[in-house]
């Protein structure tokens, strides 16, 4: 068993109780034991303790991640999945069930859930698929797969077309008390569209998705959530319309909450410049007023969720033309720095950006995670704001390095990762 | 004298043509200027010079094209060049081979010019960043088909005296042509009025503002207006998606002699080919004195003569550099 520690002078982010405030934790037996602004270098503990100087920086909760791909279940993949997260200050994630295999098997679950911590050493859950095969024809077992261990169901990029058939998971997933995240697009609409409809897409001749895609299907949600009650998450929102139509439904108090991606919040059509494949991204980035529309929604809580949408992709799949590239993109690593901008630059405080990228997830999830609090897991994260670094590919710990922020120099890196009060990453080890 | 034709030298410095986006009016008159010298030659009787021997001229078509190939083919060989055409279409795709092994392979066989058509929009570019040599873009999904935007200009321009302040009609289907959007560029950056018209399902987003007026009425579209291009409707897309029937949209949108009688008098009628006669235009107008569409099938190989000269004199310079 390791000593017991007391990290002081510290920044204390506490997404709670929305402080921001100097302060310190004390941990033990991988908990928290105490925590507050009374812990400082002369807290008394009773007994032998190793007292840490965190120096000004910040100490807050780990990250919480609620839209991870993971390309298969095999060690090698959890491990990588686990190192990426570390090294971002992701220490809760869950994944999402769009691998090969497909993950809608009872047995499947259980094995990704009894090793899962040991092997990528963090918080690792796993969704299982909403429909079989996620083809959105027929239910999932929603029932057994929750008794296995699926925290969620969700058919990760695909949506569900069949109205009927949404309605009945509904009200079924309700009967277990089970979450439903859903991505929102109506594939008619959205047509063989590659990027956001507009000028831009107009002049850079590429076929494109029309935003009204997202909002039509997200309505049809909204209304079919607020009929049966069930709990809905709508797992990326990208523009103006669709945060209004979140908006009106929390007002009338639907069961309902929503993410956003990172890439949605830090970029903009524009930034795919000439048919940079590292941006070909579901949902598409959209405009700049789109953009500021989903930080205002984080700012003032109608956006619940920040994701990284992490998506690793074999760097042939990118070798093509835009229309052709395959889609998506890491995050993991730079989730946390790219979600920093905000901070830095968009006015939003750190209780607020941490209550979406750890409190709520957990909440949405829950889990009994990604907050700090005297009993919980000591599952958190020092990290440097200020500290400013180019995103190289090659500096990237995922086995695919396709980042759209890719020479991009981000403000804000992770020091150090503590998982049940366990150093499991150190910037610069 | 020696002193004038100096300053009357081309100007086109970029390595490649991709596009007409990011061009500027006096590389456009410079290549137009050079094409113009390039139709006298082809109507000799012997049509062939010098000016690329030794070189060798690739042309890449993912996607087929009987015109626009044998276009580029003709105009490499009129200039000495060794022409030789690859059709790819997906055989290497369905292979698994990426488009940039395409490019690495092609690259080994040292080419000096590579004339690639390509389905989707942006990959001409990129296989440009992977290759030595001046890369022409003989069409790239929906994205921009320069050569035949500067071919139309100059059958315009023998035919009008000037591009400036003209009205120029593009009718059709705007929404998935190269066509018009290197057209639209280019008439823009030459000074032209550009009108569009199309059902609205037919027009791309934000087609207001690229510089164009758009109309979805022939009448109203065509009144006052100098020359009149049609565009081809893809027999696919007569069916129902985007307009209800060809029968309809011929009534509509179809090019007749009532319809170019609201144009102006002496406005001509053009069309990129291959025509769907009875759809869009009908033969009484394709083939009428007003047209100029034959004229624009020898323009083409006018042009691509002079893109592939201009673009090889910039190697010659760079020699002259090294040297």
């Amino acid at each position: 068993m390791s000593k017991h520690k007391i990290f002081y002078n510290a920044r204390l982010i506490d997404p709670v109780e929305m402080t921001d405030s100097t302060g310190g934790i004390y941990i033990g037996d991988g908990k928290v034991l105490d925590i507050g602004n009374h812990i400082t270098r002369d807290y008394d503990a009773k007994i032998a303790v190793e007292y840490i100087d965190v120096k000004g920086k910040i100490l807050a909760p780990g990250l919480v991640d609620m839209r991870v791909f993971m390309n298969g279940v095999g060690n090698q993949t959890l491990k990588n999945t686990g190192a990426s997260a570390a090294a971002g200050g992701v220490t809760s994630l869950m994944s999402m069930p769009n691998s090969e295999p497909i993950i809608e098997d009872i047995a499947l679950v259980e094995y990704i859930n009894g090793r899962s911590k040991t092997v990528s050493g963090i918080n690792l859950y796993t969704s299982a698929a909403l429909t079989q095969g996620l083809e959105g024809k027929q239910m999932a077992e929603i029932g057994l797969l929750k008794k296995a261990g699926a925290i969620a169901f969700t058919d990760g990029r695909k949506s569900v077309q069949n109205s009927m058939l949404f309605k009945r998971l509904l009200e079924y997933a309700k009967s277990h008390d089970a979450l439903i995240i859903h991505d929102v697009e109506d594939e008619d609409l959205a047509g063989d569209g590659v990027m956001n409809e507009g000028l831009f897409a107009s002049r850079l001749g590429l076929p494109s998705k029309p935003k009204i895609a997202e909002t039509i299907l997200l309505e049809r949600d909204l209304a079919l959530a607020s009929l049966t009650k069930a709990k809905y998450h709508v797992s990326q929102i990208s523009c103006v319309e669709s945060l209004n139509a979140v908006k009106r439904a929390k007002n009338e108090n639907a069961p309902i909450t929503a993410g956003v991606s990172i890439n949605n919040l830090t970029l903009n059509e524009f930034d795919i410049g000439e048919y940079r494949s590292f941006l070909r991204l579901e949902p598409p980035l959209r405009s700049e007023d789109d953009r500021m529309a989903m930080v205002e929604g984080i700012k003032n809580g109608d956006i619940d969720v920040i994701v990284s949408s992490h998506d690793p992709q074999d760097p042939d799949g990118k070798r093509h033309p835009f229309a052709d590239a395959a889609v998506g993109a890491v995050g993991l690593e730079t989730l946390l720095s790219a979600a920093l901008r905000l901070y830095h630059s968009e006015g939003v405080d750190l209780p607020t950006l941490w209550r979406a990228l750890s409190y709520n997830p957990a909440q949405i999830l829950g889990l009994d995670v990604g907050h700090l609090k005297t009993g919980s897991p000591a599952d958190f994260i020092i990290v440097d704001a200020e500290h400013s670094w180019k995103v190289e590919r090659t500096e990237l710990k995922s086995q695919s390095t396709n980042t759209p922020f890719e020479n991009r120099i981000l403000q804000g890196k992770v020091l150090a990762t503590y998982i049940d009060g366990r150093k499991i990453f150190e910037l610069g080890n | 004298m020696k002193n004038f034709e100096n300053m009357m030298k081309p100007h086109f410095a970029d390595k490649h043509l991709l596009g007409i986006e990011g061009l500027k009016e006096a590389n456009i008159t410079a290549l137009l200027d050079l094409a113009e010298k390039k139709i006298e030659q082809s109507r000799r009787d012997i049509k062939k010079t010098d000016v690329l021997q030794g070189r060798t001229q690739i042309n890449l078509f993912f996607e087929s094209s009987t015109r626009t190939q044998a276009s580029f083919e003709i105009a490499g060989k009129r200039l000495g060049a060794d022409v030789l055409n690859m059709a790819v279409a997906h055989s290497s795709i369905k292979k698994g081979e990426t488009l940039i092994d395409t490019a690495a392979t092609l690259n080994a066989m040292q080419p000096d010019l590579l004339v690639i058509r390509h389905h989707s929009a942006g990959a001409v570019e990129l296989l440009s960043q992977k290759v030595n040599c001046a890369v022409i873009n003989a069409g790239d999904g929906r994205h921009e088909h320069p050569t035949q935007a500067l071919l139309d200009a100059l059958t315009i321009r023998r035919n009008k005296g000037k591009l400036a302040r003209l009205t120029i009609a593009i009718c059709g289907d705007i929404l998935h042509s190269r066509v018009a959007r290197s057209n639209i560029i280019l008439l823009n950056i030459m000074g032209a009025r550009v009108r569009l018209i199309a059902p609205p399902t037919l027009l791309p987003a934000g087609a207001e503002k690229m510089g164009c007026e758009v109309f979805h009425d022939m009448e109203e579209g065509l009144k006052g207006v100098d020359i009149v291009m049609m565009l081809r409707l893809q027999t696919e897309r007569m069916q129902g998606a985007f307009i209800p029937s060809a029968r309809e949209y011929h009534q509509f949108y179809g090019l007749t002699e009532k319809k170019l009688s609201y144009a102006n008098e002496d406005a001509l009628v053009m069309h990129p080919g291959p025509m769907n006669r009875g759809v869009e235009i009908d033969s009484v107008v394709a083939d009428s004195t007003r047209s100029l569409i034959r004229e624009q099938v020898e323009m083409g190989v006018a042009v691509r003569m002079g893109v592939l000269e201009a673009l090889s004199n910039n190697w010659l310079s760079e020699n002259k550099g090294d040297a």
